[in-house]
């Protein structure tokens, strides 16, 4: 049997149907199906290159009296031991966005404030010695009580992290939009709900690896690492290492392995890991271990969510109070506290109510920091708003998709401005609902429901919406911004990506891009453009990935983070393309005779509008313009490169009234579950899961279908599975993927999916983002069903995971 | 401290090699850095993820469980092995077509271990694929596209001759 691939797509276009939109098999699958990835750990970009064991603090709060190497650094093979006392004079404390944030540093000085906190690196010949030398290292601790329970660390007896700030409250601010008072006020109904989301980890398969290389000469770093962006982190670690911005390269290579948001604060052991070869004079390399991953590495933040809704009793929401409350650990680590900042645009989700409070806290706790954790916060977000929908609609006994009916947007109100900032361009959400039900059956689901229940079963159905928010404006920051330091010094906005596409002398297209994706599958799509665009077969186009900042064009926003590609590099591609054709048809134009209005490009060629025997090949006229230069006019310039940057114009600085647009765009979800409680085991058995989304054109329906899929399992590990527990010392007790349980195969679930394609109007190809979506409505989608199930015993459950034993224990409660 | 080394003979993927070996290395340790075969993925370390997955002898076992010089004398099958005379394995071309992958990290591993899973049970449902493939872990892909992979596969490999079946 011979098997290519490469010539076996799934569909192939035909002459009036594009590659973009089709389910083109991955470009990249053709080295990762072999074992020819190109990871970090595979990386040997250098000669002499030595390796890094980090010693991480056992104790979750702890003073460090006193740090002992010296047997440590007497194994032969160990060539250095770096410690907090090293690095004083080499690095500032990461610039933070926040009133009372402490100093973070990349390593432990005097304090230790989480367990797994780096206190000193080894740096050997290899793994195995600088880890048998992390045994000999003897630090002495002075243990001090600790907090992790975020209403506890607010309160004035807990112990402070940060002595210096006073308070565990970073930061803190309450803004309201429209009348909220008022709302409240003349409501018929208020219904309040506490929510609380647990702190999991998206924990890719891939751990953090580095390399670092202090470059003493030039008072310069090259990094290697598996960072996702976005690159203004690059900002904050230039200012951490003391480095000026040309002077620090990072490279990420094609391949990574997962990322979901946790790669984004890999950037604190990149510079932890230089500052190592700058003190062992060597390139160092370190790759994190699955056990440094779940204790040091980040998470997502636990939050609890006190909400109040009020309403009009015939189920009209007319206002909402948000008060959140965020674990953001032991430090804070940008792009924290974008945690409660994050969606400010879409703080009122589909719906039409303009009275919003926002009262947002980030506390410190003695955890492991936190960072973005797929969905940034828009999975707590959603989970406590559509907890409290619910909630209303049980209060006034309506069916909950008919109050959500009544209160989602509609076609006419579009574009639409959020009465926080957000600007959603078009949208039919009424219509995506109506597929849903229609896909669900709806109404012979509640009959169903109602004779299981008859039955005796524990049936029941959840529903839940989200707007999904995309391609994050480099300034939904400002608003956090503190009130001393004004930002309109220095007003940041833009979601920008660039592209580059060179056609060599042989025709051949080659797209270099600085996306640093980690499965999204940007080769494949970033070809299937370029192929409309020239007329040509997606295979015959490379697409190199990953990043250089020292050698490739880069924006501050690049990188693969908040669903962003669809909808910022495919444009750019797409200009570039554009680009590059503009010159060909210049070139063609000139030795063909005629203007370019007369051309067009069609399969590979330039070919004449009204002779279409008049044609020049592409390749042709590649080999003419980089061959034989001389013979084109002055005006047209040599080579066949164009560079193109794509910024979504709707991203503008915060107003005057605190208001920002947080998103470049917004997609649409609508989920829907039917749930069973299993009466003797107390597991929850998914019978029936629905999607409809408007996620806009879909670019590649197979990688759409996959991220679906995948935000969908984020979502289930983060309701029903995993959960970072720690003891109330700080003592994390889910260190290795024995206590912390991911969802496998045998828990995953099958999904009904609809689509609703609504162009975006901003950009040129109309796509919005999808990698997330999934992430923001099944924690609340399964909860409501849980609830609903739950509802013949007037109980309810609103804190996650939920597990067997939470659903045993308050069933055997109420059943007494 | 000096390094205890042996000197072990092993063939992987059809090569013989001759290596002097510290005693204490693992067996996914050996292949990635002393023989370059990077395809062979180290996702925990601690036999749970499934990411190191290979044959030894013929049998699916965990690279990260394992020193090296417990292989020696052995036969290896790795990742980079599946592919012969120029052909894919028609594990590695279903697991392209059903989308079996995304980041790719824990696809040779999946793939190992999905062969595996077939040789003891060749015509499986869904179900029994779903929990047959539980011993390893994926963040991508929501194990659709996994699933419907192996699947895929199932048919094809029984059509294959013994001899090329990997194991
Ligand atoms: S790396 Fe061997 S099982 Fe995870
Ligand atoms: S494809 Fe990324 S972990 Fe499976």
């Amino acid at each position: 049997m011979s098997i290519d691939i490469q010539s076996k797509p799934t569909e192939t276009p035909s002459k009036d149907k594009k590659w973009v939109g089709s389910k083109l098999n991955r470009l990249e699958d053709k080295r990762l199906i072999r074992g020819k990835g190109n990871y970090m750990e595979d990386l040997k970009p250098l000669p002499n290159i030595h390796h890094a064991a980090i010693l991480r603090s056992p104790h979750g709060h702890a003073r460090i009296k006193k740090i002992d190497y010296t047997k440590a650094i007497d194994i032969p093979g160990v060539r250095s031991v770096l410690v907090g006392d090293d690095i004083r004079d080499w690095v500032k404390p990461f610039p933070v966005v926040a009133d009372n944030p402490g100093k973070y540093f990349p390593m432990a000085i005097d304090k230790v404030r989480y367990v797994g906190e780096p206190v000193a690196v080894v740096i050997a010949e290899n793994q195995y010695v600088a880890e048998d030398a992390l045994d000999l290292i003897n630090v002495e601790y002075e243990a001090l009580s600790a907090t992790v329970n975020i209403e506890e660390a607010i309160s004035e007896e807990a112990p402070l992290l940060h002595e210096e700030e006073g308070t565990n409250v970073a930061i803190q601010r309450n803004t309201k939009f429209g009348n909220v008072d008022e709302a409240f006020e003349e409501a018929d109904t208020v219904v309040k709900e506490r929510v609380v989301f647990n702190r999991f980890t998206c924990m890719p398969l891939e751990t953090y690896g580095v390399i670092g290389h202090w470059d003493s000469s030039n008072h310069a770093a090259n990094i290697w690492c598996n960072f996702q962006g976005p690159f203004s982190m690059h900002a904050v670690m230039a200012k951490a290492l003391g480095v000026v911005p040309n002077k620090l390269r990072i490279m990420v290579p094609s391949d990574v392995g997962g990322g979901f948001g946790i790669k984004i604060t890999i950037y604190p052991y990149s510079c932890l890991i230089t500052l190592a070869s700058r003190k062992a004079g060597v390139p160092v390399k370190w790759i994190e271990d699955r056990r440094e991953n779940l204790i040091g590495s980040s998470s997502g933040t636990d939050r609890v969510t006190y909400m109040e809704m009020a309403a009009k009793k015939d189920g009209t929401i007319t206002g909402v109070r948000y008060k959140i409350m965020d674990s953001v650990g032991a430090y804070i680590r940008p792009p924290e506290p974008g945690t409660i900042f994050r969606p400010y645009g879409n703080y009122s989700g589909p719906y039409k109510f303009r009275n919003v409070e926002l009262d947002l806290t980030a506390v410190m706790t003695n955890k492991v920091p936190t960072g973005p954790n797929r969905g940034y916060s828009c999975g707590q977000l959603y989970h406590a708003l559509e907890r409290t929908v619910d909630k209303l609609a049980h209060t006034l006994n309506i069916d909950p998709v008919d109050l959500r009916r009544k209160n989602i947007l509609e076609p006419s109100q579009f574009p639409y401005t959020t009465p926080t900032g957000g600007y959603y361009d078009v949208g039919d959400y009424p219509a995506v609902l109506n597929k849903l039900l229609k896909s669900a059956d709806y109404k012979q689901l509640l009959k169903k429901q109602e004779e299981m229940r008859k039955q005796g079963r524990h049936v029941g159905i959840g529903i839940s919406l989200a707007v999904d928010p995309a391609a994050s404006n480099m300034g939904y920051m400002d608003v956090g911004t503190p009130k001393d330091h004004s930002n309109k010094e220095r007003p940041k906005s833009g979601s920008s990506e660039a592209a580059t596409i060179t056609i060599d002398y042989g025709g051949g297209i080659t797209v270099t891009l600085n996306t640093a994706p980690q499965g999204q599958g940007h080769e494949t799509v970033a070809a299937q453009i370029v192929a409309d665009q020239f007329g040509c077969s997606p295979y015959d186009i490379l697409v190199t990935t990953g990043s250089d900042t020292g050698t490739r064009a880069w924006t501050i926003a690049s990188g693969a983070y908040s669903s962003r590609f669809s909808g910022t590099a495919a444009n750019a591609i797409l200009m570039a393309c554009e680009g590059l054709i503009v010159k060909m048809k210049k070139v063609a134009s000139h030795l063909m005779e005629c203007s370019t209005e007369n051309l067009d490009v069609i399969d590979g060629k330039v070919v004449h509008k009204e002779d279409a025997q008049l044609s020049m090949s592409l390749k042709k006229l590649a080999g003419i313009i980089h061959w034989n230069p001389t013979i084109l006019p002055d005006e047209i310039s040599n080579g066949l490169t164009h560079t193109s940057y794509f910024s979504l114009d709707s991203v503008k600085p915060v107003d005057e009234n605190g208001r920002v647009n947080s998103s470049g765009l917004y997609s649409f979800a609508v989920d829907l579950a039917l749930v069973e409680i299993d009466k003797k085991t107390f597991e929850l058995n998914i019978l029936k899961y629905y999607m409809a989304h408007d996620i806009g054109k879909s670019l590649n329906p197979q990688i759409v279908e996959g991220q679906l899929y995948g935000g969908m399992l984020h979502g289930l590990a983060n309701t029903l599975y995993e959960e970072m527990v720690y003891d109330k010392n700080g003592q994390i007790l889910t260190g290795t993927l024995m206590d912390y349980t991911c969802p496998t195969s045998a828990e995953s679930i099958d999904l009904e999916i609809d689509h609703l394609e609504t162009p975006s109007t901003l950009t040129p190809l109309g796509a919005r983002g999808t990698g997330e979506v999934a992430t923001m409505t099944v924690p609340a989608a399964l909860t409501n069903a849980v609830n609903d199930a739950l509802k013949p015993y007037n109980v309810v459950i609103n804190d996650l995971p939920i597990t067997p034993s939470k659903l045993f224990s308050i069933l055997k409660e109420a059943e007494k | 401290m000096q390094e205890n080394t042996h000197t072990m003979n092993i063939t992987v993927n059809g090569v013989n090699y001759e290596k002097e070996v510290p005693v204490r290395k693992l067996l996914s340790d050996f292949l990635r850095e002393d023989l370059g075969l990077t395809g062979t993925h180290v996702g925990c370390e601690h036999g749970v993820c499934g990411a190191c997955t290979l044959f030894v002898n013929g049998e699916a076992i965990r690279s990260c469980l394992m020193f090296a010089i417990q292989a020696d004398g052995a036969d290896v099958t790795t990742i980079e092995g599946l592919e012969r005379n120029g052909e894919l394995h028609p594990m590695q071309e279903s697991f392209s077509e059903c989308h079996g992958l995304q980041c790719g990290f824990c696809t040779p591993g999946m793939m190992m271990a999905a062969i595996d899973f077939l040789k003891h049970n060749p015509n499986p449902t869904e179900q029994e694929v779903k929990e047959g493939m539980s011993g390893n872990i994926c963040r991508c892909t929501g194990y659709k596209g996994i699933v419907d992979s192996v699947l895929k596969a199932a048919p094809l490999i029984s059509k294959l001759e013994t001899k090329s079946k990997v194991f």
